[in-house]
């Protein structure tokens, strides 16, 4: 079986000034959807910054269906593949909601149209005309998903959508990622909430001082209190 | 009576040609997030062309189309020659900058000398018009640039509001990282906002040099003012550059017409008062 549109990171070095936040990192994602925990300041966020190219790499090397990535500028690397969901949701607050959209645009033979993207979320919808400062956390993220599609990813590359959302809306999340996911959309979370962390993804990356401390099932990290406080609890 | 309206009209004229050169700096600092130093000598440099261009082809409408292409042209240039490789570090582009508008201003100055140009109007704009208000004749050259600054505003605001690529350039005033991860290429797009941001500066000399003269000196108050206009209205905002130029310009004539010897003072004062209240501008985001 082929297994083509695989986000491949390997001995990945990322220094920020001076400081070596990953160190070594090499991590698969394939067809099973991944995601990575870990504690805050463990270097997540640059992970996917360095993913997009929005962030230098030092050394190392990311390829996407044979492809090297590194070094290559955000929009190269967004064409070949990889959509980016950032941390904070970081939407354009200058533009409405249906601006954002517009504005991306849909990719020729992509499944992903402005009008697919309100199917899948029909509240974008209805807030369509509004301006996307306006909108509630929940649906700054569903504007922010929507907007990666469109990119038509192979690979959706989101960094902590969770962050600042109620509980509701969190379960809400998860099962549009399942839905997602179950169509076959490639997905790498990244995680700060082990719940959804392991309810999208069925391997589990644990990110301890830039480096990967744990690869394994998320059913193993669940059932497992003592790696559970080891890796992610306040010690 | 007659004076104030007379005043009034002066200071529309001015913030007409004061909104043709600072919306173009406005629109380039919204993509860049630094202030292109160049852009006063750049409309001095479209004045120029617009006058060679005429002097030897005796057509005022192709002076103007060649000064607004050389102008823009020239700002894609330097945009791709010398800031590119260096575009995420504020403070050098603004130093090249600086670079480019002295050896702008001492080219020109061999070329033209010091003496003061000034752009005679077409045949159909010559002459006053009798605006029918307490007799007042008013040079119907003056209207003109009131007009032609009305409609590029509206063109530019058009622009900004409804085509996919003002969105990008809105945006990119938020979070150009963001715009890029999205799988727009903001270089390419920086390349365009410099030829239309450049070329308004050019199409603003053309212009001017009608109504004022041009003469070295013209290139560093123009950039000056367009400052005070862009900072006044909020980086990066074109109805800013808008409200910025009106109030600039009728500040600055009525300063002219009533407290000639604080004239200077008052359009710095206007610029102190809006920071003061409101330091991202009138029209311009928090930072």
């Amino acid at each position: 079986m082929s297994d083509d549109h695989r986000l491949t990171v390997r001995d990945l070095d990322v220094y920020y000034d001076q400081v070596h936040i990953l160190q070594g990192v090499s991590f698969d994602v394939g067809a099973e959807p991944v995601a990575m925990v870990g504690r805050n300041g463990m270097g997540k966020t640059t992970l996917a910054k360095a993913l997009v190219g929005l962030h230098p790499a030092g050394a190392g090397s990311v390829t996407f269906d044979g492809r090297e990535l590194l070094g290559a500028r955000p929009y190269k690397v967004v064409g070949a593949g990889i959509g980016y969901v950032p941390q904070g949701r970081r939407i354009w607050p200058a533009l409405s909601t249906h601006e954002h959209l517009r504005m991306v645009g849909a990719k020729p033979g992509s499944r992903w149209t402005v009008d697919a993207v309100y199917d899948l979320f029909p509240r974008l919808a209805e807030r369509r005309r509004v301006g996307a400062s306006k909108l509630s956390g929940g649906e700054q993220q569903m504007l922010a998903i929507g907007r990666a599609l469109l990119t038509n990813p192979r690979m959706l590359v989101m960094d902590e959508p969770s962050e600042g959302l109620a509980p509701s809306v969190v379960e809400q999340l998860v099962g549009t990622l399942r839905t997602l996911v179950d169509e076959g959309q490639r997905v790498f979370l990244i995680e700060q909430n082990l719940g959804f962390a392991t309810e999208v993804g069925e391997r589990v990356l644990v990110m301890v001082n830039g480096r990967i401390a744990a690869d394994m099932g998320a059913d193993e990290l669940l059932a497992d209190e003592e790696k559970q406080n080891l890796y992610l609890g306040v010690s | 009576m007659g004076q104030v309206i007379t005043i009034g009209l002066n200071g529309l004229t001015v913030a007409a040609l004061y909104f043709l050169v600072a919306s173009g700096l406005t629109l380039i600092f919204g993509m860049m997030r630094v202030v292109n130093l160049a852009h006063g000598a750049f409309y001095l440099l479209g004045g120029y062309v617009a006058f060679s261009v005429m002097d030897s082809t005796d057509s005022w409408g192709l002076g103007l189309a060649v000064a607004l292409l050389t102008v823009g042209l020239l700002g894609v240039l330097m945009h791709q020659v010398l800031l590119r490789a260096i575009e995420q570090e504020d403070m050098r582009v603004a130093l090249v900058t600086i670079g480019v508008s002295l050896v702008l201003a001492d080219q020109m100055l061999v070329q033209y000398g010091g003496v003061a140009y000034s752009i005679a109007p077409p045949e159909a704009l010559r002459g006053g018009v009798d605006i029918g208000v307490a007799d007042i004749v008013y040079p119907r050259y003056r209207i003109f640039v009131l007009v032609l600054a009305v409609a590029v505003g509206l063109a530019l605001w058009l622009f900004m509001s409804r085509t996919r690529f003002g969105m990008i350039i809105r945006a990119g005033v938020d979070d150009r990282d963001m715009v890029a991860a999205t799988g727009i290429n903001v270089r390419a797009v920086f390349a365009v906002v410099f030829f239309v941001g450049s070329a308004l500066a050019g199409l603003a000399g053309a212009v001017g040099g009608g109504a004022f003269s041009l003469a070295p000196g013209t290139d560093v108050e123009y950039l000056l003012y367009s400052l005070i206009v862009v900072i006044v209205g909020g980086m990066g905002s074109v109805a800013g550059a808008a409200i910025g130029a009106l109030l600039v310009g009728l500040v600055s004539q009525f300063a002219l017409g009533y407290l000639p010897a604080m004239a200077s003072v008052m359009t710095f004062a206007l610029m102190i008062v809006v920071l003061a209240v409101r330091p991202q501008g009138l029209m311009g985001r928090p930072a």
